[in-house]
Order: C-alpha cells, then sequence, then structure tokens
C-alpha cells in the first residue's frame, strides 16, 4: 500500500545517543552524546526513559515550539511493553499513540503522522524512537553482565533516542510518499542473523514502492536500510537482483553499518540495530544532507524483526517486515 | 479466505520461494573462527585448570590439610575471584575474549549467578535477583544432578564401589 503526500514537511529532528554511537563515525552529528550507558540514572530503563524525555526536550528547544502546541505524539521503542517512550513522554500531555514495529517503528511512526496530517486531521506530529543495548540484552539474550560470546553475524543494539517533528508548513524537507509493509515469513530463526531474517522483508517493500510508484532505483540519491548489518547488505542486494530484477548495488546502504566504525569497533559486530539505529542515522546525518541538499531523493526502509524470546522457545520463526519512506529536498 | 490450519505452530514449510530465500542467506554467512575460538578456550581453560590446582598444592603444604579438603577450599577460592571480578564490572569483558575458557570452569558457573544478580537487583530481593539469579545456572544445576544420578547408576552396576 503506497501514499503520495502533498503536505508534510520536517520541521526538524534531536538525536541523543551513547558512547558506542557516540565514537562511531557519525558522533560528532548527534545533538547530545553520554559516556556512560546509566546516563546518570538508576537502572538501564530509567537511563532509556531519560533518553526518550530529553530528546524530546532538545526537539522542542530547537523548533522554538510549546508542547501545547503539538496536536499529536508517537511513539514506540523495543522494551517491554514500549515503556521507555510512555514514561518518557508523559510529561507532554498531548494527544498519544503507543507503536510497536521493532526496529521497523520510526518509519511507522512516520508514516502514520503523516498520512494523519496529510487528510489534515491534525497540523503536526512529533514522533520519538529509543532503543538501550542493555535493556534489550537483559530482555531478548542473557544478563547485561555476562558478557557471553557472540557470533561475528549478529547485530549490536543501538542505545540512543530520535525525535522528529512533522508539520504542515512548508520546510527544506518534504515527505513524499510511503509504502507500508507486510509480515514476511521465510522460515528464519536464527536470532543471531538478523540480516537474514529482515533482508526478505526489506526486498519485498522495496519492489512494492518503485512498482506502485513506477519508478526506478535511480531515482533515488540514497535507498537506506534500516539494521541489516554487512552480511544483510548482501542478502538484500542479491534477493533483490534474482528475486525481483532490481539493482540497487549504485545507491543503496545500510544505517546499521553506517552508525559505526564495524573495523575499529569489534563489539559491534556486523552492525547496529534497534529501533532507535536508523532513526539516530536518518534524523541527524541524512537530515543535515538534505537541508544542503547533498541529496535530494532518498527512501528509508526500516527493518523489523518481529518476534519474543517466548515465540523462539516455543519454536517459532522470526517474522519480518519493512515500511518505506521517501523523503525529498524542496 | 483465511484457512485457520495454517496457525498455530506449525512452521512455513520449504516453499519454492522460501527455499531461494535461504540459498542466498546461506551464502552471506558471517565467518566464524572455530578453531581459534576453540584453541583459545582450551589454553585459558587449561590455565585456569592450573591455578585451581596450583591452590590445591598451596594449600595442602601450608595448611596440612588433605587433597580432597584442599579441592573443596580451591573450589571456593576460584568461584569467590570469578565472582569478584563480575562485580567489579570486567569479567564480562574477560569472557567476550577468552570465550568457553572461563564460562566452562567453575568460573563460569559463579559468573552465571553474580551476574544474574547484578542485573535483577532493581528489581528487588524477591521478585527480582531472588527469581532471577538462576536463570542460567538453573539448567547446569538441574542436568548437573541429573546427569551425576546416571553416572553414579552406571558405576555402581558394573561393579565399581560408590
Amino acid at each position: 500500500m503506497t501514499f503520495k503526500y502533498k503536505n508534510v514537511y520536517i520541521k526538524d529532528t534531536a538525536t541523543v545517543a551513547g558512547p558506542y554511537e557516540k565514537d562511531g563515525p557519525l558522533g560528532s552529528y548527534f545533538d547530545k552524546t553520554y559516556k556512560d550507558l546509566y546516563f546518570g540514572m538508576d537502572s538501564f530503563e530509567l537511563a532509556e526513559q531519560k533518553l526518550v524525555e530529553e530528546s524530546i526536550q532538545i526537539l522542542l528547544k530547537k523548533t522554538q515550539g510549546k508542547k501545547e502546541q503539538i496536536d499529536l505524539t508517537i511513539g514506540g521503542d523495543l522494551s517491554n511493553q514500549i515503556t521507555a517512550t510512555t514514561f518518557g513522554s508523559k510529561d507532554l500531555k498531548t494527544a498519544y499513540f503507543g507503536v510497536y514495529d521493532a526496529c521497523a517503528t520510526s518509519v511507522e511512526e512516520l508514516i502514520i503522522a503523516s498520512s494523519l496530517i496529510d487528510s489534515k486531521r491534525i497540523k503536526n506530529a512529533l514522533c520519538v524512537t529509543s532503543s538501550h543495548n542493555m535493556t534489550s540484552e537483559k530482555q531478548f539474550r542473557n544478563p547485561t553482565e555476562y558478557g557471553a560470546p557472540k557470533p561475528h553475524g549478529a547485530t549490536f543494539t543501538a542505545t540512543g533516542a530520535a525525535s522528529i517533528l512533522l508539520t504542515e508548513e512548508k520546510t527544506p524537507i518534504k515527505v513524499e510518499s510511503s509504502t507500508i509493509g507486510t509480515l514476511i515469513d521465510y522460515n528464519q530463526s536464527d536470532p543471531n542473523n538478523m540480516g537474514g531474517a529482515m533482508s526478505g522483508a526489506a526486498a519485498f517493500t522495496i519492489n512494492k514502492h518503485l512498482k506502485d510508484t513506477k519508478r526506478d532505483p535511480s531515482y533515488y540519491d540514497l535507498i537506506l536500510t534500516g539494521d541489516l548489518g554487512k552480511y544483510g547488505k548482501n542478502i538484500l542486494t542479491t534477493y533483490l537482483q534474482e528475486e525481483y530484477k532490481i539493482d540497487i548495488a549504485k545507491n543503496y546502504n545500510d544505517c546499521g553499518v553506517m552508525l559505526y566504525n564495524l573495523d575499529a569497533q569489534e563489539e559491534c559486530l556486523a552492525g547496529g540495530s534497534g529501533p532507535v539505529c536508523s532513526a539516530l542515522v536518518n534524523y541527524s546525518y541524512i537530515m543535515e544532507r538534505l537541508k544542503k541538499k547533498e541529496l535530494k531523493r532518498v527512501l528509508l526502509v526500516a527493518t523489523g524483526a518481529m518476534y519474543s524470546p517466548t515465540t523462539l522457545f516455543q519454536g517459532q520463526n522470526i517474522l519480518s517486515i519493512a515500511h518505506a519512506i521517501s523523503l525529498e529536498a524542496v | 479466505m483465511y484457512e485457520l490450519k495454517k496457525y498455530g505452530h506449525s512452521k512455513n514449510g520449504d516453499t519454492m520461494e522460501n527455499k531461494k530465500y535461504q540459498r542466498v542467506v546461506d551464502n552471506n554467512k558471517a565467518p566464524e573462527q572455530r578453531g581459534r575460538n576453540a584453541l583459545i578456550a582450551f589454553l585459558v581453560g587449561g590455565l585456569v585448570g592450573m591455578l585451581g590446582e596450583g591452590i590445591i598444592q598451596l594449600l595442602c603444604y601450608y595448611f596440612k590439610i588433605s587433597r580432597n579438603e584442599a579441592s573443596t577450599y580451591m573450589s571456593v577460592i576460584l568461584i569467590f575471584i570469578a565472582s569478584l571480578c563480575t562485580a567489579l564490572g570486567f569479567f564480562d569483558k574477560l569472557v567476550t575474549k577468552f570465550k568457553c575458557g572461563l564460562l566452562i570452569p567453575i568460573t563460569g558457573f559463579a559468573h552465571s549467578m553474580t551476574s544474574a544478580i547484578l542485573d535483577y537487583k532493581k528489581e528487588g530481593p524477591i521478585s527480582g535477583f531472588g527469581s532471577n539469579m538462576f536463570k542460567l545456572a538453573g539448567s547446569v544445576i538441574l542436568y548437573g544432578v541429573v546427569s551425576a544420578w546416571f553416572f553414579g547408576l552406571i558405576r555402581y552396576l558394573i561393579g565399581g564401589s560408590i
């Protein structure tokens, strides 16, 4: 399902990131970074809530807006029952939607907000996404202090929070169109190979978007997936070529690979993951380049692995989903 | 219309599409250095064993106790050292580096419990670390006891003494 938008624009974005992201190649693009994973709080869960709160505060400051002027807040993260976003954005006191599509959450939020703004139901919307390496390790894997060795194909949950304000007022960056993804089941069940689990959904959505809009991949200056990692990148380009005869190799990159310096930061394994991984890259570096018109048309394809430790241990597959949104510099 | 039998626990089946996709995934697997990992685990695990033997010898020599008693004290000492390193926050980094060399000996058993306790300390003594400290160690204890029972039985049946 693909929508085109007439009057949806990006007012501004705000990003707060953790120590590993700060040391990565995009470290200087974030609005605020921290050296410690506790962010001055008592627990990792509280730390993630603080990140959410801070990214919202920074965004309001940057846009010189008051919270009363915001019509709708949409938030989501990876923690159980998305508590990081609900607790972190409770002080806004706006209309609120909590959404979850694992690592595809940020683009899902953008699609909901854009559709509501385009249909003139609301004037603006604030979207916030977060994840924290330690809260998700604790929830999905072993205790955080255990340090169990992981295979090289595993991805590393990014730490941070990212907010974006969408509005109907004209700004230099336009939300042009979007494609809602479909849940894909390709019999994948290895939680240490997220690239393998999610590339199928990315391929499906990219093909759908290009077909619906009757575009060639070269229409975009850059096609970005969320968190497939360095092995997932190859899976996607190969599978798109083999199954759909689409060649994106020239103008394609993955946010999980861009977020870290994978040669030097060995602990990040195959690349970043988590809802905030794509949001951190898109809302800082990519926005900056769109503003400067170095990039004119960008297709963001956020990919999510839909499963829980319970479904996995009970022997069910890892499902995946990808949503796409197209941004243009105007 | 939905076919209800498709839902539930059944896997998605080996359709052509799945097979095709699986082939691409298999061609892009991350390389693992299994030989190197095994060698590191062998050497580091061996060093931990040597350390244990050293402690036993020292205890026997200085405190004039039997080897049996000394090996109990040795376990306690290694558990203490590993737990202290976990509490000080660097044992996880050693584990990431030396892998099973530190996880298989008793140091790994201690670490699995102390790391779980640290993780759940904010949720309190009952619903927090009380109920979560055996999260990883529970399986080790259960299957350790069960296999010990079976091996004891076998040893008894083939005529050995207990």
